[in-house]
């Protein structure tokens, strides 16, 4: 979902920038109210394991790959906003380093993957889970889904940027600037291959680790708490 | 152990597991992310190179190209985990750090 250099029109990318801005703004507003000294380290680790969970392309065989992005499970331990921080220092990172979704087109990424991914996941948790006692196998289940439909929902995204591009970027002669394919393509793509694979590898690492994570009973995670 | 200390054994293992990411895709013959081709695919699949893609396309050359070193592009798959290993320790050292960094200076208010 890493979205690359030159497939989103230099306005797209600067309309994405534009929004990200306030949306890091008040992130770091919100985690210096509610993120606690002894988070931090978690902070930490959780940017570190969506960093390293991203690098584990699952193929479709014959056809493209995909990967889970980590962002509900750090929504779900550390709140929405920290998880944005997370996945935004994972994001650019990768795009400065490692070539791994353009220096354009961050604005473009952290919106799908920092901010909408954590944001539905987390909200689906809540949703889920809500007064189901800490560490019930319920709160596994809803995390599971919550991430499902963060990843797909944040595919559906990635879909209509791509997919917008040739309507509104074209040649006299209707050729595309940009991204070739229209949305008609775009997004059953993009979010049938989430739908299908990447988004149960992604629910069930969320699942997976939160199981781990209760059993250890610490306090220091929010979805921890009952 | 403490609970940080799991997590990043945790980590470590996936780092140590991370080159599967290579070979999987390798061995089921599975390409390219849907929307991160490289202009040669582009042209295959469209028949033309969209002239701001073209444009925009090599904007950034990455120190560590696709997690590997820079001109080894069809290297073996045992270079290409190799590669992947030393890219993920340097990734996730640098993302933590810039997290903690941040973290800190935000954390330090409260408590």
């Amino acid at each position: 979902m890493h979205i690359p250099d030159g497939y989103l029109s230099p306005a797209t990318c600067g309309v994405f920038g534009a929004v990200m801005i306030p949306i890091w703004t008040f992130a770091s507003r919100s985690v210096r109210k509610t993120l606690s000294v002894r988070q931090v380290p978690f902070l930490a680790v959780g940017a570190a394991f969506s960093f390293v969970i991203m690098m584990f392309n699952v193929p479709i065989p014959g056809g493209s790959t995909g990967h889970a992005v980590g962002g509900a499970l750090v929504a779900i331990l550390l709140g929405p906003w920290a998880a944005c921080i997370a996945v935004t220092v994972a994001l650019v990172i990768q795009a400065l380093l490692f070539g791994d979704g353009g220096i354009t087109s961050i604005g473009a990424n952290c919106f799908n993957m920092a901010f909408v991914l954590p944001f539905v996941g987390y909200y689906v948790y809540k949703l889920i889970s809500a007064d189901s006692p800490a560490g019930s196998t319920k709160r596994i289940i809803a995390a599971g889904v919550a991430a499902y439909v963060g990843i797909c929902v944040a595919a559906l995204c990635a879909g209509i940027e791509f997919g917008l591009q040739p309507l509104l970027f074209h040649t006299a002669n209707g050729q595309a600037l940009y991204c070739p394919y229209g949305l008609n393509i775009t997004v059953p793509a993009m979010v049938g291959e989430h739908i299908l694979i990447f988004g149960w590898v992604e629910g069930l690492v969320t699942a997976l680790v939160l199981q781990y994570l209760q059993k250890q009973d610490s306090p220091v995670f929010q979805g921890g708490r009952s | 152990m403490t609970l940080t200390g799991k997590l990043w054994t945790g980590i470590g293992v996936l780092i140590a597991l991370s080159p599967l990411g290579v070979i999987l895709p390798d061995h089921f013959r599975a390409g390219s992310a849907w929307g991160e081709w490289g202009t040669d695919e582009i042209r295959k699949m469209t028949g033309y190179v969209p002239k701001g893609f073209q444009r925009f396309s090599e904007l950034w050359k990455a120190p560590l190209p696709d997690y590997a070193f820079q001109g080894w592009e069809g290297k073996d798959l045992f270079h290409l985990g190799l590669a992947y290993i030393v890219s993920a320790v340097i990734g996730i050292a640098i993302i933590a750090g810039f997290a903690f960094l941040i973290g800190k200076g935000l954390a330090k208010e409260n408590e």
